[in-house]
């Protein structure tokens, strides 16, 4: 069965996504902040495993782009009602 | 014409439904509430696309460590004569390329102490004061020891990279470049 959001109904989705991405960008900035410090500090065993996690969050938020847009391509109600 | 979508307040020019209005108008609607959906929905891919180049940084902050990795030790170089550097002075020499300048310093007789001569906080350079036991920065007055390098105020949080010297009979060699994170 196809669901269909009103526009405040869409308007929580958007603000819990924008929640989520805004935290998961936030983690990204203190971990690139902290992979410098410490590549500058000479510790060469820290920036692999940082980027793999970044590559993760990069992931997790291109996930929930890919839904922003299936959300959005949905009318807000059902145009046959 | 109405629109079948109760959500929209307001009616097109050309009394289409409002999904099948022209693009630029579905980006710039005249409802506030859509208005309101829309700026969040943008922000948000916005963010995104922030979260994308924290990840290309990353992978530059990679590819930097694997050059490093692969360029080794640095080779030793004559610094200077022991002679050249009379006890509480100090003299600027470049190591391990001519991009680095550090510094060299002859607290005592037979102390030698070397540093990286650019700030931790924002590279510029630094000035031994032997007298104050100490090294200061003065763009930010940010201040290191002298015995360690370490940061002891101002704004810097790492210690100036230590380069190690060796005594070859009278001559003053550097051996390598000591960073570190605390």
């Amino acid at each position: 069965m196809k669901k269909y959001f009103t526009r405040a109904q869409k308007m929580v989705v958007v603000q819990g996504i924008l929640c989520l991405v805004l935290m998961i960008d936030i983690i990204q900035l203190w971990l690139i902040t902290a992979t410098m410090n410490s590549y500058l500090g000479g510790d060469s065993g820290v920036p692999v495993p940082a980027a793999i996690f970044s590559v993760i969050c990069l992931l997790l938020n291109l996930g929930l782009l890919k839904f922003l847009y299936a959300l959005d391509r949905k009318p807000n109600t059902n145009p046959e009602k | 014409m109405v629109d079948q979508d109760r959500d929209y307040l307001s009616q097109a020019p050309d009394g289409k439904p409002h999904g099948e209005q022209p693009q630029w108008r579905q980006d710039f609607p005249v409802d506030i509430p859509q208005d309101n959906y829309v700026s969040r929905r943008e922000f948000t891919k916005f963010l995104v696309l922030t979260s994308a180049a924290f990840t290309v940084g990353q992978m530059w902050i990679v590819w930097e460590n694997w050059r490093r990795a692969r360029r080794g030790a640095p080779p030793a170089q004559k610094i200077a004569d022991l002679k050249d550097l009379p006890v509480g002075s100090s003299l600027v020499f470049h190591y391990p390329t001519h991009s680095e300048p550090c510094l060299l310093m002859r607290p005592d007789e037979n102390t030698l102490l070397a540093y990286g001569q650019k700030c931790t906080h924002l590279s510029c350079a630094v000035i031994p004061e032997l007298e104050k036991k100490r090294l200061a920065c003065p763009c930010h007055h940010g201040y290191f020891s002298l015995e360690e390098g370490r940061p002891i105020a101002g704004p810097p949080r790492r210690p100036l990279p230590r380069i190690t010297v060796e005594l070859r009979g009278d001559e003053i060699y550097a051996t390598g470049v000591e960073l570190r994170t605390v």
